[in-house]
């Protein structure tokens, strides 16, 4: 017998475990609270959803249409809403346009709490049943939406938006939007 | 006075009844499909608890969704897909065969090929040295006297 086969025989092993080595070392940073959603590159699901502020005015899937926005999910009973308030904030300040999605939340806690720490939100939503959620797939607030002008869902963050996660993440994609 | 007492303890333990989920099914059928159902789907926000074991708010909320649809007579299929347009494959303990999960199923049958491979490989290297005995003709009559039961 030639030595050819034999040294492939002994790195196939090898091979494998490198593999095995990456993929597990992987495994050790990955975050296993974060999901991917299921509908990037699908358009906003449609509903009809009264507004925050007049229940009388309604909204639907339009408002999505025309620019690249911000959706945000957020609700009162969330502490990491809270915190990443002040940012959003700022990205209103700076002409990002956000459309506000309150979550399973009361009405006026909901507007007590945009007036005493300031509404970045355009446009505020008030699904007090979740059911937007559920067809977004939220399964956490805070969640932020990347729209495009379209109204298609080009990406979602899970967790607070901070200065870190908009330069880093969301503003690279945000810029390319059409 | 004492069935007044009795009276009064009963009301007060309505709300607590109140509080466990009772969902009415229109026949034995779609009970057992929402039981398998909620046993199957995985609660997003949770790690690796079905809807049932769960008691967070969004796995109530897909409790409730689960019994909509199956009260509106909604196969496990339609159901399950229902859930995964919404949360991805994660939401199922029974995810479809995909790119990404080929290997749950390829995997094992890999690893058996290998084994019946090694396995082949080795049989044959041992018939072939077994086939070509390496006895000279002197060796091959003493070997026969031995096995005819002549002493020397």
């Amino acid at each position: 017998m030639d030595n050819k086969p034999r040294l492939w025989l002994f790195l196939l092993p090898l091979g494998i475990f490198l593999a095995a080595v990456v993929f597990l070392f992987k495994g050790l940073y990955s975050d296993p609270s974060k999901l991917e959603s299921a509908l990037i590159g699908q358009p906003v699901p449609t509903f009809t959803l009264q507004d925050l502020y007049q229940p009388e005015t309604r909204h639907d899937a339009s408002i999505f249409k025309g620019k690249p926005m911000l959706l945000n999910v957020w609700a009162t009973w969330c502490p990491t809403c809270y915190a990443e308030h002040t940012y959003l904030n700022k990205l209103a300040a700076d002409g990002v346009y956000i459309v506000g999605l309150n979550y399973k939340d009361d009405r006026e806690k909901a507007i007590r709490w945009l007036t005493d720490l300031g509404n970045p939100y355009q446009v505020s939503l008030y699904d007090k049943d979740g059911m937007l959620g559920l067809d977004l797939g939220v399964y956490g607030a805070p969640e932020t939406y990347l729209i495009d002008s379209q109204g298609v869902i080009q990406y979602r963050h899970v967790g607070d938006v901070n200065d870190h996660v908009w330069q880093q993440t969301l503003l690279p994609i945000f810029k390319d939007l059409k | 006075m004492r069935m007044i007492t009795l009276l009064l303890v009963s009301l007060l333990s309505v709300p607590a009844l109140a509080a466990i989920q009772v969902y009415e099914f229109d026949n034995p059928q779609q009970e057992v499909l929402y039981q398998q159902l909620t046993k199957e789907l995985r609660c997003p926000k949770c790690q690796n608890q079905n809807i049932a074991d769960s008691n967070a708010p969004l796995a109530q909320d897909l409790r409730q969704k689960a019994y909509e649809l199956v009260k509106e007579g909604k196969d496990r299929d339609q159901v399950v897909d229902y859930m995964a347009a919404r949360f991805g494959n994660f939401v199922t303990y029974d995810p479809p065969m995909t790119p990404a999960t080929i290997f749950l199923w390829l995997g094992p049958l890999f690893f058996v090929l290998g084994g019946l491979a090694v396995l082949l490989v080795r049989t044959r290297k041992n018939t072939a040295l077994t086939d070509n005995p390496v006895m000279d003709p002197a060796e091959q009559a003493k070997l026969e006297r031995i096995l005819n039961g002549d002493k020397d």
